[in-house]
């Protein structure tokens, strides 16, 4: 198959375009198409699962053609093990986002076709090896989260969403900045020819042909794009009001596949191609990663507004992932340095992009669950005996609250264990701060749950709240299912990132 | 019938099992899940009792199956099952104790909506419980414990309609997890210092020589050899889960659980996994025994904790009015004992009174909910009273129990094991102060105990629920009186002079008996000290019982402000709400303050900046370069204007220009000196 991938980032995009041309079709009908075209991704990336050789390091189903000959610019897609790993992710989590908005009345149809072009553009993301049509990938994905968060999202959606945007392309415009210079510097935008001309150091002379301030300046051009977007603590002020102002299934989306964008980005971009002025910058990065994970805890803690609290988790959650490859990056060259801890730190990574997906897309489920049942309250005083009334729903949502802790035998706890087994072998100290963003996950998590399910029943759990209906547990029982899957046996995912991530330890050294 | 290594998973296995069909059984199914249960433990038991021969039949061998989980590379996370007997006699208590116990809750839960949850609960605790016995790898270890601390909030939190429950079950959740990321972190250091996290793998297990010669020659900060730095991460984990002090604060408020519970999981078993954690990885504790300048040794600060609990545990039993309360407390101060047999150096002592505390303590928390559950929930000890005659089995094994607990001499285990405790502290050669406080913990044990069964049931009935309370069914007392017989007899596997227990622990296939009077005085001391105990607390509750509920109590009237304190606990969850709580909502304050006027007001900013050069950009737009275009344009026009004038289309008027130019191009050239 020569053009799998064209079809897996293609195929969300046919589906808008149909949707599109058909302007009388019933919402049912609508809503099928839409789950049908989502699947898409799903299907073909475990045909591309079974054809995935995980023994050979770089991009396999690689398509490569030329573009814009005169800009020297490609169309480059390929796949190793951490795109599958994203591909899937996103496959499993747009379908039960869809699944999830289900209820959506309001012009099901622009809904359904807005869902699928942001399904596009975010496997684009995950696929592209050029800049140029990366990037396109990684704005045009803007534009439908801005329209699914503004026209149905909650009362303050404008003001999110134009923040979003707005901050988002704020941090892009420095990012295309910095590959102006890289192409000046370099005539390229491939990033595995970026990537290899960072990795033997060329690409820092040739910049720093310009001035020697010249490399960490376009370096910090490429973080800030990517540092919003994930985000990374302090940037990350956009993140809870549009969480919190996005529809559900918007959410979900959002922070199960948009912010493994910018994670994706910092080991893809900036990581290989900038290994020198990471590792320089690792020192104070460490610290911002941890201001997210602890700070990201503590404030969670603090919110009233359950979508708020599961926003301010995602930032813990990615943080350690930040945390991750900056231990990574400050031990790199460092005398004592073993590969060993780097892998696990980095395998970790991984395994909690994916597994963060699969947690927080079904806590936003959960509290929208909330939000429909309560005629729009979702704070976290407003309930109360839930379990009482509805114990299938209580136990759902207590797996993936207890998965969002990582508790073990659930899946949150294998990414977050070798995240943290590789930093305590990189920076031991910087482990040991970052436990206390694990108690305070567990407490602000189970606060969650004890005010909202526990205690007397609440008014709204007294006025004939419903347990979950069948459609609602068939959206959740994926995810949930994936969370014990995963939690026993991790070794799927670590099968296929297995000697990726060997091979990116001989970044280790440096240039 | 021997149970190899290889099977040895299927022990957690049953009770998983029953707890996965547990979960899927609807609310009607009581009997299924309730039968699948008890099947699974009691399949389960037989199964424990077959890794014993198997373990007995080599005492000295360390029987492991290993095998890869997760494999990255470089780095493969392995895990495994061990037996010895150590895993064995644990596994066979846990099994027995929790089927009589799950026996027993049939009867305690029968009008319960939520009947078949329950069993579901239990049995996934049973399973955690057992697979962290069984387990070869100090991983596995860590996960099954975080999963019987799951088991464990789900149960304190069972009926979770009362915020007190839920809050009780949210509690014991964070302050274990407190410790537990001590332990995290010893196990990581582990893992980084080793490469390894499995116990025993011939010869490169963590706790086989090779390794502890590593950890123990190396040092870290203060000075502290790894080994002890490690040891003493590990024993942040066993600190909180076995509610030693300073984390004791959550095993009282854990008795909002239904009693079998407490019997179960916060007295018998899970409580004691502390314990057997630190008896687990004593080689490591141990290792650093032998260096003469380190400053501190990991199982000296063991026998400080322990003694400090032990001590404090037993004081605060004493001011309790909540008939699980006192027991609860009473636990707290055992567990304490535990530990500091374990630092004092006897892990079989610490074990022998962990299996012999497991069935007195399991039989008192079941008479007690055999009380509660005869007494209509009434648990307060001043409105009970007098349930002597109406409750007559349940008097009977409580009392035994209370005898066995207070170290009443010769036929109880618990005299025994405590016994062996109290020698093996006054064998340490560090400091004596331990063993004082286990003495003066006897004497308070033997006070406490005296007085719940006197005010429980002697005296009269103090209240309408003590009053109509009358006799259990058979389902809970038959297993009152199993565990009242094992209370007593458990002892003799473990006296001085047949300490069979403890060599089979130590691998050993003999029992070097001495005489059961050796070191005499000791013993005789401490019969002494019971004695006093069960005296003095005859005297005081026994011989004039309490007549009304609101009564002061004997000491209060002696010395209220003792009484006081130890009533409120010490004020512990006072001073913690004060400074941690106060800590942990100020962090959060900060960091939400942090977002919403520090980092956003910095977003803001730069968006008015934005603005602000918008606007300038507009205004220099619109008045400098557009009104500067403008002013051109109108100049230009008015000057055509002028020209449009002066083409008035004359011939005249042009001629007359033409003229004057002409004069005056003459004029200029001739000036200009050009010819």
């Amino acid at each position: 198959m020569t053009a799998l991938l064209s079809l897996i980032v293609f195929t969300p995009w046919i589906g808008a375009a149909v949707l599109a041309a058909l302007s009388s079709a019933k919402p049912g009908t609508v809503r099928a198409i839409a789950l049908l075209f989502s699947l898409s991704t799903l299907g073909l990336g475990l045909f591309a699962v079974a054809n995935f050789d995980p023994s050979r390091v770089g991009s396999q189903f690689v398509e490569r053609h030329d573009w814009i000959t005169a800009l020297n610019v490609h169309y480059h897609l390929g796949l190793d093990g951490l795109s599958l790993i994203l591909v899937l992710l996103t496959g499993i989590v747009t379908p039960v986002a869809l699944l999830a908005s289900w209820r959506v009345e309001r012009d099901p149809r622009l809904f359904a076709a807005l869902f699928l072009m942001l399904q596009g553009a975010a496997l684009g993301v995950f696929l592209a090896l050029d800049f140029f049509h990366w990037f396109v990938f990684w704005e045009l994905s803007l534009v439908p989260a801005f329209f699914l968060i503004k026209l149905w999202g909650g009362p303050g959606a404008t003001r999110a969403a134009y923040q979003f945007v707005i901050y988002t392309i704020g941090g892009s415009a420095f990012m295309l900045l910095a590959f102006a210079a890289l192409y000046a510097a370099t005539g390229t935008m491939d990033f595995i020819q970026l990537a290899q001309l960072g990795a033997d150091g060329t690409l820092a002379q040739q910049l720093g042909a310009v001035g020697g301030w010249w490399p960490k300046a376009v370096f910090l051009g490429a973080l800030l794009g990517l540092a919003v977007k994930v985000p990374l603590w302090p940037f990350h002020t956009w993140l809870p009001p549009t969480y919190a102002e996005a529809p559900t299934g918007a959410s979900m989306f959002l922070t199960g596949v948009m912010s493994k964008m910018g994670v994706y980005g910092f080991l893809r971009i900036l990581w290989p191609i900038f290994p020198t002025q990471l590792h320089g910058a690792s020192g104070w990065l460490l610290w911002l990663a941890l201001g997210g994970v602890v700070f990201g805890a503590f404030a969670a803690m603090r919110q009233t507004d359950l979508k708020r609290m599961v926003a301010y988790s995602s930032l813990n959650h990615l943080s350690y992932c930040l945390l991750a490859l900056f231990a990574v990056s400050a031990a790199t060259g460092q005398p004592g340095t073993t590969s060993v801890a780097a892998i696990a730190a980095l395998s970790g990574t991984i395994l909690q992009m994916f597994n963060h997906g699969l947690s927080a897309a079904a806590l936003f489920y959960c509290v929208g669950l909330l939000e429909a049942r309560s005629g729009g309250l979702r704070g976290l005083n407003d309930f109360g005996g839930v379990r009482t009334a509805a114990p299938i729903f209580a136990g759902l949502c207590g797996i993936a609250l207890f998965s969002s802790l990582g508790l073990p035998g659930l899946n949150g706890f294998v990414g977050e264990f070798l995240i943290f087994r590789g930093v305590f072998g990189l920076a031991p100290w910087a482990a040991a701060v970052a436990c206390l963003g694990l108690l305070a996950t567990a407490l602000f998590l189970l606060t969650f749950w004890q005010r909202v399910f526990h205690g007397p029943t609440g008014k709204v759990a007294s006025s004939g709240f419903q347990d979950l209906s069948r459609h609602e547990i068939l959206t959740l029982s994926p995810l949930i299912a994936l969370m014990f899957v995963l939690g026993v046996w991790p070794q799927f995912l670590a099968g296929l990132i297995n000697p990726l991530v060997t091979s990116w330890a001989s970044r280790l050294v440096l240039p | 019938m021997s149970l190899p290594v290889q099977l040895l998973w299927l022990i957690p296995a049953l009770p998983l099992l029953a707890a996965g069909l547990g979960a899927l059984t609807p609310r009607s199914g009581r009997k299924l899940a309730s039968g699948a249960a008890i099947l699974a433990m009691a399949g389960s038991f037989l199964l424990s009792c077959g890794a014993l021969m198997t373990a007995l039949a080599d005492p000295a061998a360390h029987l492991v199956h290993n095998f890869a989980w997760l494999d990255l590379g470089e780095g493969v996370l392995r895990l495994g099952w061990l037996l010895d007997p150590l895993t064995a006699f644990m596994c066979v208590m846990v099994t027995f104790v929790g089927l009589l116990i799950f026996i027993f809750s049939t009867g305690y839960l029968h009008e319960d909506p939520n009947f078949t949850r329950f069993f579901c609960f239990l049995s996934l605790f049973a399973a955690a419980m057992l697979g962290l016995l069984v387990a070869n790898s100090l991983l596995l270890l860590f996960i099954c414990w975080e999963l019987v601390g799951l088991a464990s909030y789900l149960l304190i939190g069972f009926w979770f309609h009362k915020p007190s429950a839920a809050a009780a079950a949210k509690k014991a959740f964070i302050t274990t997890r407190i410790g537990d990321l001590g332990l995290l972190l010893g196990m990581l250091w582990l893992y980084d210092s080793t490469g390894s996290l499995l116990f025993y793998d011939g010869g490169q297990g963590v706790l086989e020589a090779t390794a502890l010669g590593g950890l123990v020659a190396q040092t870290t900060i203060g000075g502290l050899a790894v080994s002890t730095a490690i040891g003493l991460l590990i024993f942040c984990g066993a600190i909180g889960k076995s509610g030693q002090f300073p984390l004791h604060v959550w095993l009282p408020d854990a008795m909002e659980g239904p009693t079998p519970v407490s019997a179960l999981i916060h007295a018998a078993t899970m409580v004691a996994a502390g314990v057997f954690l630190i008896a687990r990885v004593y080689p490591l504790m141990a290792v650093d025994q032998g260096l003469a300048t380190t400053p501190l040794h990991a199982l000296t600060v063991v026998a400080t904790i322990g003694a400090i609990t032990a001590l404090m545990g037993a004081m605060i039993a004493v001011a309790q009015d909540d008939i699980k309360r006192v027991l609860a407390f009473s636990t707290v101060s055992q567990l304490g004992y535990m530990m500091l047999a374990l630092g004092v150096g006897s892990w079989v002592a610490a074990i022998f009174h962990l299996l012999t505390h497991a069935f007195f303590k399991a039989l008192l928390f079941l008479g007690s909910g055999s009380v509660i559950h005869a007494a209509h929930h009434e648990q307060d000890i001043r409105r009970l009273g007098g349930l002597r005659g109406p409750m007559r089995i349940t008097f009977v094994t409580f009392a035994l129990g209370m005898m066995a607990l207070s170290g009443v001499p010769f036929l109880f285990s618990g005299f025994w094991s405590k016994e062996a405790i109290l020698h093996a502290a006054q064998g340490w050669n560090v400091s004596h102060l331990p063993l004082y406080a286990g003495l003066a913990a006897v004497v308070l044990t033997a006070f406490y105990m005296t007085r719940l069964v006197a005010e429980t049931f002697f005296g009269s009935a103090r209240s309408d629920e003590a009053r109509h309370a009358h006799e259990n069914s058979p389902v809970m007392t038959v297993p009152l009186v199993i565990l009242a017989v094992c209370a007593i007899l458990l002892g003799f596997i473990g006296t001085p002079a047949f300490p069979w227990l403890q060599s089979r622990l130590m691998g050993q296939t003999e029992v070097h008996g001495h005489s059961l009077f050796e070191g005499g005085g000791l013993m005789v001391l401490s019969i002494v000290l019971v004695a006093i105990g069960i005296g003095s607390g005859w005297a005081l509750y026994g011989r004039r019982p309490r007549t009304t509920t609101s009564a002061l109590d004997p000491i209060e009237k002696i010395s209220p402000g003792l009484f006081g304190a130890l009533r409120a606990r010490f004020g512990f969850d006072e001073l913690y709400a004060a400074t941690v709580g106060r800590l942990n909502t100020a962090t959060a304050a900060l960091a939400d303050g942090l977002d919403r006027y520090v980092w956003d007001g910095a977003v803001r900013f730069l968006a008015a900046l934005g603005e602000f050069a918008g606007f300038v950009n507009k205004e220099a737009d619109e008045d400098v370069l557009n009104g500067g275009f403008d002013a051109t344009n109108d100049k230009i026009r008015g000057t055509a204007r002028l020209y449009s004038a002066a083409q008035t289309g004359g011939a005249h008027g042009y001629m007359r220009t033409v003229a004057i130019g002409f004069v005056l191009l003459v004029l200029i050239v001739m000036l200009g000196g050009g010819l």
